[in-house]
């Protein structure tokens, strides 16, 4: 290994949460992990200068949307890929509501020849719980899992039979892989399209009433009590959601869950103009289910964070409300609107905002990511703290430009971002 | 009379009435008076649409109020062209812009619109320089209906303030009843909402109303009851055992109206189900104003095309300076 | 600011209106007064009433809303709002002389909007044109005189004619600005 494959990373306030590091310090990348954390001398081939910046393990998204194969207009693994630097990502969970579903192995294998092939960021997948995502039979998890799927779930769709989902759950306890799922009982009607509430009515717009997901979720989490193996709950966007998610905690469960930055910074007052970019499932709540998820995060009930990217054209979303597709594309501005959530109101520390986008989230799909430990792999994130910005979306790298933060001013930005020891994007 | 000539009109949408003020409700309703005598003159006809093109886009069966909007634009000479399609909730084909916008490359200067979808009026006005004109939008607004309805009101009883207006029937899944929530609430009445919990919108609480769940508790209070159709089209699932208990606790009958006030006024956006939520002598009785409404719906949209195209007028006007 | 008419020549001069009209019409026919909304119509039933008086039988009224006959409709003058009021006239204009009762006669547009508007409500014997003012030909646009003018005077159109009269107004006079 020569000296010039080498990257310093020079004076930067290196956070690594797993480790418990947050400090002024070099890092040393070389042979694609990290060499060394401190006070560096060496010299080294390209060299970086962090003064101002924060250096954190590469941030980890699970849940996004690439709609490749099926829907390449809207997202491909490329452009998604891509995005995903821009935002910072090193890793991403691709969710398999594709079409065709990723449901069988070759579907894996062939999300993860795209996401090589595009060598951006590093693509995870989860495979569909059941076939075609119909809920009607399994899909063969075990080769999914074996062709190194990190996890199950139907995303998309909640998997309304209670015996298969229990089903689900013993037998995919056989593989070490998460379960995750998207809460949303049907029996309640699926004609819903923004949060049931006051707003709703006034707009004239069928709801989709917070039970629908605390349902899913509470029975979930009674399967889970019969089934020893990890489960996920997606995307939880209610109070009630956040008891129940406290209430299994509590109980030792092995019950995890995310949360996306619209969850945490918009309510269904945003619907009032009919803005189909706000249209998103689960829906905008109401200030009090922010509230309520804030805190969740600040007692630590909360595992990661997430976008739930999901880029759709701009034709399909200038149709009415209540025909365009729910989905919002937020993965290249994602870092700063974690910020404006999180840090500026006070609800956690820089330290604990890049714990929910590494280390956390790689725990609950069990990669060995998400540090700055010495010989892991090298994804780093290098941010610049006090950039100020607005969110154009225009810019995006994304196909998506569903992004209700346009002209938003924001705080917060990636500078560069480093995956497996090479320098994947930077900007300027 | 327009007894507050200070006032102006700037929308060229009427979109909804929830965004109205007291004073353009009540300032439509005056221009509608003088559209009225129109439709009495052996030549039912007078000359400020001449010229103009209204495009009634209708994505959702509907006769009366189609009719309505046309003979209005006719009384005012605009030339009317009809457009029907049924709507389809999935995205393929031409979306609702594309239509609109290939509909204006025509050269079109009024859209009336109905729609299945709750907001697709706005979507239009925001997509397109002609003047839009809401006939009705999912559940959540028909705002010509609710100014016909208060227009009715204030014919018979003079004004709306301290009135007592129960709305009966399908809250949940009623246009009507929205608007007739803001217009009426708006004009100073006091309105109660009147059907079982399970056809209450969410949070109606917060909405400027009393719910009431007996009509048999209400019906001596009333100046006014508003029967609402039960829409079984609008309704996803069974909201009611049937057809037969709803007519027991909600239907107005003659023996409900023997308890009611002498001069309560009953109204209907109709078409109506006889038999269900009204019985035939109530709907054809001496307190009815169903077949008024009707013809006052007339001298309403009259005044809505004049004003919205005048507030157009003027704003062509003001750009062009 | 100059008044041209108070109140007292104003009664004179409608003294004089009404007698002049009176004079002319013929044996056995009936006439009708309609005025123009809004200061026409109030000079219409003090006519009205004055030539009840001296034919010996009731002249019925109307009033006559010509905002939808404005020619200026589609062409807006700034944000000047016209304002639908509604024609009322409780009669049959079939047959009848009608004499149509403006307050200033100017440009000749709101008589030809009047006209325009009378003829949709029925077919006269005939239309007859009373004002207030005549403010002279030299600010006329379209082919229309008074068939009786209370009052005839030349004013040059920089200058605006002002008509108030008691019933909306403090009180009756015409002033010139």
């Amino acid at each position: 290994m020569s000296q010039t494959d080498k990257i310093l990373i020079k004076n930067g306030r290196v956070i690594d949460p797993a480790n418990n590091v947050d400090e002024k310090a070099d890092v040393l990348v070389a042979g694609g992990r990290i060499e060394q954390v401190g006070s560096i001398k060496e010299e080294a081939g390209k060299i970086i200068d962090a003064a101002g910046m924060l250096v954190v393990p590469g941030l980890i998204d699970l849940h996004v949307h690439f709609r490749e194969p099926g829907d390449e207009e809207e997202e491909t693994i490329a452009s998604g890929s891509a995005a995903a630097v821009a935002g910072g990502f090193t890793s991403v969970v691709c969710m398999p509501n594709t079409d065709p579903a990723i449901d069988d192995q070759p579907s894996v294998e062939f999300v993860h020849r795209m996401g090589r092939q595009a060598r951006k960021t590093f693509i995870y997948v989860m495979g569909a719980i059941t076939k075609a995502r119909q809920g009607v039979e399994l899909a063969e998890m075990g080769l999914m899992a074996r062709a190194g799927a990190v996890g199950f779930t139907d995303d998309g769709a909640g998997l309304q039979d209670t015996a298969l989902m229990l089903r689900a759950l013993k037998y995919a306890s056989m593989f070490d892989v998460v379960i995750a799922q998207h809460c949303q009982d049907d029996s309640f009607g699926t004609a819903g399209v923004m949060n049931s509430g006051y707003n709703c009515t006034i707009l004239g717009l069928p709801g989709i009433d917070p039970l629908i997901e605390e349902m899913m979720l509470w029975r979930d989490v009674q399967l889970v009590k019969r089934a020893n193996v990890r489960y996920h709950a997606q995307h939880i966007s209610t109070a009630g959601s956040v008891e129940i998610i406290a209430e299994a905690k509590k109980k030792g469960l092995p019950v995890t869950c995310e949360v996306t930055p619209h969850h945490l910074l918009l309510t269904d007052d945003a619907i009032l103009d009919y803005d189909t970019n706000f249209k998103v499932n689960p829906p905008l709540r109401t200030a009090k289910d922010i509230e309520a998820l804030k805190q969740a995060i600040k007692d630590g009930l909360v595992d990661a964070l997430v976008t739930d990217h999901a880029p759709h054209l701009q034709s399909e979303k200038e149709l009415e409300f209540l025909s365009a597709p729910f989905g919002i594309a937020s993965l290249e501005c994602a870092l700063s609107l974690y910020v404006k959530a999180l840090i500026e109101p006070g609800v956690v520390d820089w330290s604990g905002l890049i714990s929910l986008l590494t280390c956390r989230p790689a725990g609950v799909i069990g990669i060995d990511k998400g540090t700055l430990s010495e010989g892991a792999q090298a994804d780093i994130t290098i941010i610049d703290p006090d950039a100020e910005y607005t969110i154009d979306r225009e810019t995006f790298v994304s196909k998506g430009r569903n992004c209700p933060y346009h002209g938003w001013d924001v705080k917060g930005r990636v500078e560069t971002t480093i995956v497996g020891g090479e320098i994947r994007f930077s900007r300027g | 009379m327009a007894k507050n000539s200070k006032l102006k009109w700037n929308r060229k949408h009427l979109l909804g009435i929830r965004d109205l003020s007291a004073g353009e409700i009540e300032f439509i309703l005056d221009t509608a008076e003088g559209f009225a005598e129109i439709s009495t003159r052996s030549i039912k006809k007078a000359p400020p649409l001449r010229g103009k093109v209204v495009v009634n886009m209708f994505f959702e069966d509907s006769t009366r109020t189609r009719l309505s909007f046309t003979l209005a634009a006719s009384r005012l000479s605009a030339d009317i062209i009809d457009f029907t399609k049924k709507a389809s909730s999935v995205s393929t084909g031409e979306t609702l812009i594309d239509t609109a916008r290939n509909i204006e490359a025509l050269g079109i200067d009024i859209v009336v619109i109905r729609h299945n979808a709750g907001g697709a009026p706005k979507l239009l006005s925001r997509n397109i320089n002609a003047c839009v004109i809401n006939a009705g939008d999912g559940f959540n607004e028909h705002p010509t209906q609710a100014l016909l309805d208060v227009y009715t009101i204030r014919q018979a009883k003079g004004s709306l303030k301290g009135l007592k207006i129960g709305i009966v029937g399908d809250i949940a899944h009623s246009r009507v009843a929205r608007s007739d929530i803001w217009a009426m609430t708006k004009l100073g009445a006091e309105v109660t909402l009147i059907g079982p919990p399970t056809l209450m919108p969410s949070c109606v609480d917060r909405l400027p109303v009393n719910v009431c769940y007996k009509l048999d508790d209400v019906i001596e209070r009333l100046d006014v009851i508003n029967m609402l159709r039960i829409q079984f089209e609008r309704m996803g699932k069974q909201q009611f055992p049937s057809i037969r208990e709803y007519s027991h606790f909600f239907g107005l009958n003659v023996e409900r109206m023997k308890r009611a006030k002498g001069d309560i006024i009953v109204m209907h956006p109709g078409p109506i189900n006889r038999g269900l939520e009204i019985e035939s002598e109530v709907a054809d009785g001496k307190n009815s104003v169903i077949l008024k409404q009707v013809s006052n719906g007339l001298a309403v949209r009259m005044a809505v095309l004049f004003l919205v195209n005048q507030a157009a007028m003027r704003e062509a006007k003001s750009r062009k300076k | 600011m100059k008044v041209i008419l108070d109140a007292n020549q104003i009664k004179v001069v409608l003294g004089e209106l009404t007698a002049a009209i009176a004079a002319d019409v013929p044996a056995g026919m009936d006439i009708a007064i309609i005025g123009i909304r809004s200061r026409g119509e109030i000079i219409a039933r003090r006519l009205s009433k004055s030539l009840s008086e001296s034919l010996g039988k009731a002249v019925p009224f109307g009033t006559l809303d010509i905002t939808l006959y404005r020619d200026d409709l589609n062409d807006p003058h700034g944000q000047d709002q016209p304002i639908v009021q509604g024609t009322i006239i409780p009669f049959d204009v079939n047959e009848k002389i009608v004499i149509l009762v403006d307050d200033v006669l100017y440009t000749g547009r709101s008589t030809r909007a009047a006209m325009d508007a009378l003829i949709d409500l029925g077919r006269p014997k005939a239309v007859r044109l009373a004002v207030l003012i005549d403010r002279g030909r030299s600010g006329r646009e379209l082919p229309i005189q008074a068939d009786y003018a209370a009052h005839k005077v030349d004013i040059p159109p920089s200058q605006l004619v002002e008509v108030n009269l008691v019933e909306t107004d403090e009180k009756d006079q015409v002033i010139v600005e």
